[in-house]
């Protein structure tokens, strides 16, 4: 008989190896090695911790109990993986597309990211999870009882052994589970460490039922004999039972937290969901494949009252055959343990991130920024969760005494976490369905699961046998065992029927009559339409393309114009190195408070969220959204609008009208102005000749006198024409340039002699000829006409007793600059900004000219591709006249 | 008795054109060409009539007249005003300032020779 210290020496060596798998594949993982460790066929062993301790030891009694009943288990799952592998290709599809760590969240996320939905599905989960936690241990604990009792040692004391192993496996899954904060929440180790269990205990199950079948009965022909000679062989079907429990492991094999957590999140690729299909009913097949042969050698080599449940366990013993009992044993063992991390991984991710995350985020409100230690923060809450709930599995195991029989704790867990399934349907493939509905559907499953099945299994204590009998308060029609009256049915079958059906009534009702949040349907949409939406997995989106996103948005819910306003100064403000912002926290809290205007606080939140949170929602749903509070809004938004075009066009016209008004004025100006210029040399001409007509006895210098004024005014009408007219064309731009070739000096030489010609001033003109030996390619009689006007303006207005001007060029970064200034006392600064205005006759009109000389020169010289401006602080009168050099003009 | 007009002109051949007529016709022309320091010249000559232009550098005359009016003693001072703008606003503007009376210029001598006449005889008859 093997002794207890070797048990518990391979329980910890086993467990020592189940680390170092763990760990190597971890360390596999994080090193990019490893292929095998995402192969489907790890990934097929994972999903057998559907296969629990209840499986391992509970079948073979409940085939002892019920007959075949128990095959009804196995056929659940097996339908699903077969009929339903496309339902579970979508479940696996948008808990990838949205990131969902765990069956609330993915709940959570349908219905419009409610913390309320994950909350309850976290409480259910928990609620429904603790007692299966429970049956895990007292397995393990009844197990050793076994052994304990061939044992003499007395080392062996069952309430100590649960601790300690509730305690040993609350260790591994912290060690493994909560190592990391993964962002796709993968643990390689534990999935390897459960495959490699999965191997372990369907190897000891065959082997217990080989040595059943070919040791203890001696081979396959008189197996079949016993079993047809035993009652348990018997097709026994009571379709009811069967078409509610197959119908029940269907859902719990789903909806289980566990099984979400290694069928959806630890999912590495959807493409081994096919290997699963045919694999896992394999599997399972293989399971089930001995527990008859095994229940019934049990019954009859093992004294009456023997428990069934361990038949797996005392066959061998019985037969004296300790190293397969061993083995048996941490196949048990095997089952527990896996299911045991898993569950309390899968468990603790919800906890933390739906109950104890929230809170402890709402007590961090106003306190700044959350920064980087969140992620401590996360990894603590997972931890003390797991402790929290393998400390609950261990008390309820403390106070149940573990007496009920291992199937039917299972089958109680099983139809309370099926109640999650109405809402999990419902949201993969029904747009319709609401956030409301999930609640108010769970909620009438949860009570009824709860006053139908849980509460009455749980004792006397719990629910008085006075309602069972009567009903509360005397209501016949609320007995718990037979709502409205229906008796006669199986508790189990009464519980599936009357929770699961109102459950979902209730579910589709609501959300019937209930009006989903813009961001339900967009949720909605992301489920149902999940093929739809991503071909491929999405990864983290660059920093760019968010902003692009979070622009698209924001354009489409603000509009183009404010939206690139408020990106651009965010942008600015940021240092303005690229042409969009950053999505830094501040960025993304003034953008949330810019749209939440709009859309209203939550909206924005979420939309932002979105986004930023790296969910692989596309923009195109957004913008349905966006589009969608648009329509509801449409009619006030259309007036608005409207309102907003009549401000802008009554904008306009007033500008128009301004603009109108400036040129009018500035027409009138003109025309004041042309009259003034030309009604004054009219005057001296018409009161000269008036006097010379009139006068008599003029004395002949007089006379001459007189008509050299009309001469002279008579010219000066003829020039002012001569400048209107050539304004006017240089300003319409229908001037066309005679482009020749000419060196500057001799274009100078002309203009110096032109100016200066006829006149009997003393202005000297100092040049430097030598440096104006450079060629122009240009319209040189305009060029020409610049240059004579500011010679003759320096002669005329320079004001020096010896008036001299210089002249000089240069070239200036690939331009020509010709300075032309005087030694006069030039212009004084309040009118040098006036000098090239129409009739800006600066310095007085000594010369008689009409103020149009420099207008011209600068519209000549904006015509010949150059310009011409005042240089303040010469001492004189200072002016550059530049142009492109006449080399880069022939090159261009 | 010795009659004087002050002529304020900027443009010399207007300026040499109304003193010939008017030294003709027996008056002491005294001119000016700039508007800025007309105000004090006008005070200085205490002239019988003043010929003002409009367009002068310095000061415009409307400004002038404007101003001159509300000096003591210059109220009913005759003053022939003379625009090269010839805009009716202008003539408005004047009236307002207080011209005398307001010529479009190119005039005619004879134009200008009654101007004077009739305003001189009006400030001789009060």
């Amino acid at each position: 008989m093997a002794t207890l210290n070797i048990l518990i020496l391979v329980c910890l060596g086993y467990v020592v190896l189940l680390f170092g798998v763990a760990f190597a594949a971890d360390r596999m993982a994080a090193a990019g090695r490893g292929r095998w460790l995402r192969s489907p066929v790890i990934y097929t062993l994972s999903l057998s911790i559907y296969c629990t301790a209840w499986t391992f030891y509970g079948a073979v009694g409940n085939a002892a109990r019920s007959g075949l009943e128990f095959v009804t288990i196995y056929l659940g799952p097996t339908l699903v993986m077969v009929s339903w592998w496309w339902g579970l290709r979508k479940l696996v599809r948008v808990g990838r597309s949205q990131r969902v760590t765990s069956i609330a969240d993915l709940l959570s996320s349908r219905y419009g990211k409610s913390n309320t939905l994950a909350v309850c599905v976290t409480i259910l989960a928990v609620l429904g999870g603790t007692p299966y936690i429970a049956l895990q241990l007292q397995s393990i604990t009844l197990s050793f009882s076994i052994f304990a009792e061939a044992d003499t040692s007395g080392l062996y004391r069952e309430g100590s052994s649960v601790f300690w192993v509730a305690a040993g496996l609350a260790m591994f899954a912290i060690l493994f589970g909560t190592r990391n904060l993964d962002a796709n929440e993968r643990h390689h180790g534990v999935v390897t460490a459960i495959a490699l269990e999965s191997v372990v205990k369907l190897f000891a199950l065959l082997a217990v039922g080989i040595f059943v079948v070919w040791g203890v009965a001696g081979g396959m022909g008189p197996m079949m004999d016993r079993i047809d000679a035993s009652e348990i062989g018997q097709w026994n079907v009571d379709a009811g039972r069967w078409t509610t429990f197959i119908f029940l492991s269907a859902a719990a094999f789903v909806c289980l937290p566990r099984m979400f957590q290694v069928m959806i999140v630890e999912n590495d690729d959807e493409g081994h969901l096919r290997t699963a299909a045919w694999a896992f009913p394999l599997y399972l097949l293989l399971m089930s494949l001995f527990v008859v042969p095994i229940a019934v050698v049990g019954l009859d080599l093992l004294p009456e009252g023997s428990n069934p449940d361990l038949f797996v366990l005392t066959v061998p013993l019985s037969q004296g055959n300790d190293w397969l009992a061993m083995l048996s044993f941490i196949g048990g063992f095997s089952s527990a343990t896996s299911m045991v991390i898993v569950t309390a991984m899968a468990l603790s991710t919800m906890v933390s991130n739906h109950v104890v995350m929230p809170i402890w985020l709402s007590t961090q409100e106003g306190s700044g920024s959350i920064s980087g230690d969140v992620r401590n923060i996360v990894l603590m809450a997972r931890r003390v969760s797991i402790a929290v709930i393998m400390a609950l599995g261990y008390f309820y195991y403390s106070l149940s005494g573990g007496g009920t029989a291992l199937s039917s704790i299972g089958l109680i867990a099983f139809a309370g976490i099926s109640q999650i399934l109405p809402a999990l349907v419902g949201g993969l493939f029904w747009r319709g369905a609401t956030r409301t509905g999930a609640l108010v559907g769970l909620s009438v499953g949860f009570v009824l699961w709860i006053y139908t099945l849980l509460l009455p299994g749980m004792g006397a204590a719990w629910m008085p046998a006075s309602i069972l009998e009567s009903g509360p308060f005397g209501l016949g029609w609320l007995r718990p065992q037979a709502l409205f009256g229906i008796e006669g049915i199986d508790p189990m079958v009464h519980t599936v029927m009357w929770s699961l059906s109102l459950n979902t009534v209730a579910f589709c009702v609501t959300s019937l009559l209930s009006f989903p949040s813009p961001l339900e349907r967009l949720q909605g949409a992301q489920f149902v339409n999940v093929f739809d939406h991503s071909a491929a997995p999405r990864g983290w989106t660059g920093s760019v393309a968010q902003s692009e996103d979070l622009m698209i948005m924001t354009q489409r819910i603000l509009g183009a114009g404010p939206a690139q306003e408020f990106f651009q100064a965010e942008a600015e403000q940021q240092g303005g190195r690229s042409r969009l912002p950053e999505p830094t926290p501040g960025f993304l809290n003034r953008l949330e408070r810019e749209l939440s205007g709009s859309v209203g606080a939550a909206t924005a939140h979420a939309m932002i969220g979105q986004i930023v949170g790296g969910s692989s929602v596309s923009v195109e749903d957004l913008l349905a959204v966006a589009d969608e509070s648009a329509q509801l809004l449409e009619y006030s938004s259309q007036l608005e609008v409207k309102s907003a075009e009549l401000s802008r066009t009554a904008r306009k016209l007033r500008e128009a009208n301004t603009k109108l008004t400036q040129v009018s004025e500035q027409k009138d100006s003109f025309l004041s102005q042309v009259s003034h210029e030309l009604r004054t040399p009219m005057t001296s001409i018409r009161a000269f000749s008036e006097i010379m007509r009139d006068t008599r006895g003029l004395s002949g210098t007089e006379q001459t006198r007189y008509a050299a004024i009309i001469h002279d005014e008579a010219l000066r009408l003829t020039r002012l024409l001569d400048d209107l007219l050539d304004l006017s064309v240089l300003e319409s731009g229908q001037v066309s340039l005679n482009v020749g070739d000419d060196s500057l000096r001799s274009v100078l030489d002309r203009a110096v002699s032109s100016a200066l010609a006829g006149t009997d001033e003393k202005l000297a003109v100092r040049r430097s000829r030598a440096s104006e030996r450079i060629p122009l390619h240009t319209d040189l009689d305009r060029l020409g006409q610049v240059f004579i006007n500011l010679i003759s303006n320096a002669r005329k207005y320079c004001e020096s007793p010896e008036p001299v001007l210089t002249i000089s060029a240069h070239d200036v970064g690939g331009r020509l600059v010709i300075d032309f200034t005087d030694n006069g006392s030039g212009i004084p600064p309040e009118a040098q900004s006036m000098v090239f205005e129409k009739f800006a006759r600066v310095g007085g009109d000594k010369a008689g000219g009409a103020g149009l000389g420099l207008a011209i020169c600068r519209e000549i010289m904006q015509r010949l591709g150059g310009e011409i401006s005042y240089l303040p602080g010469q001492g004189g009168a200072a002016f550059r006249v530049s142009l492109p050099l006449a080399y880069q003009q022939a090159a261009q | 008795m010795s009659r004087k007009v002050l002529l304020i002109e900027d443009e010399p051949n207007i300026a040499e054109a109304i003193r010939f007529l008017l030294t003709r016709e027996g008056w002491q022309v005294q001119t000016h060409g700039d508007g800025a320091d007309a105000l004090q010249v006008i005070r200085a000559a205490n002239p019988d009539l003043v010929i003002l232009d409009v367009m002068l550098p310095g000061k415009s005359g409307m400004d002038i007249l404007r101003d001159l009016r509300e000096q003591d003693g210059m109220q009913s001072l005759p003053v022939l005003m003379l625009t090269a703008r010839g805009q009716s606003r202008d003539r408005e503007m004047a009236e307002n300032a207080g011209v005398s009376r307001f010529m479009t210029k190119p005039f005619s001598n004879a134009e200008v020779l009654t101007a004077v006449r009739d305003l001189h005889a009006q400030a001789t008859r009060l």
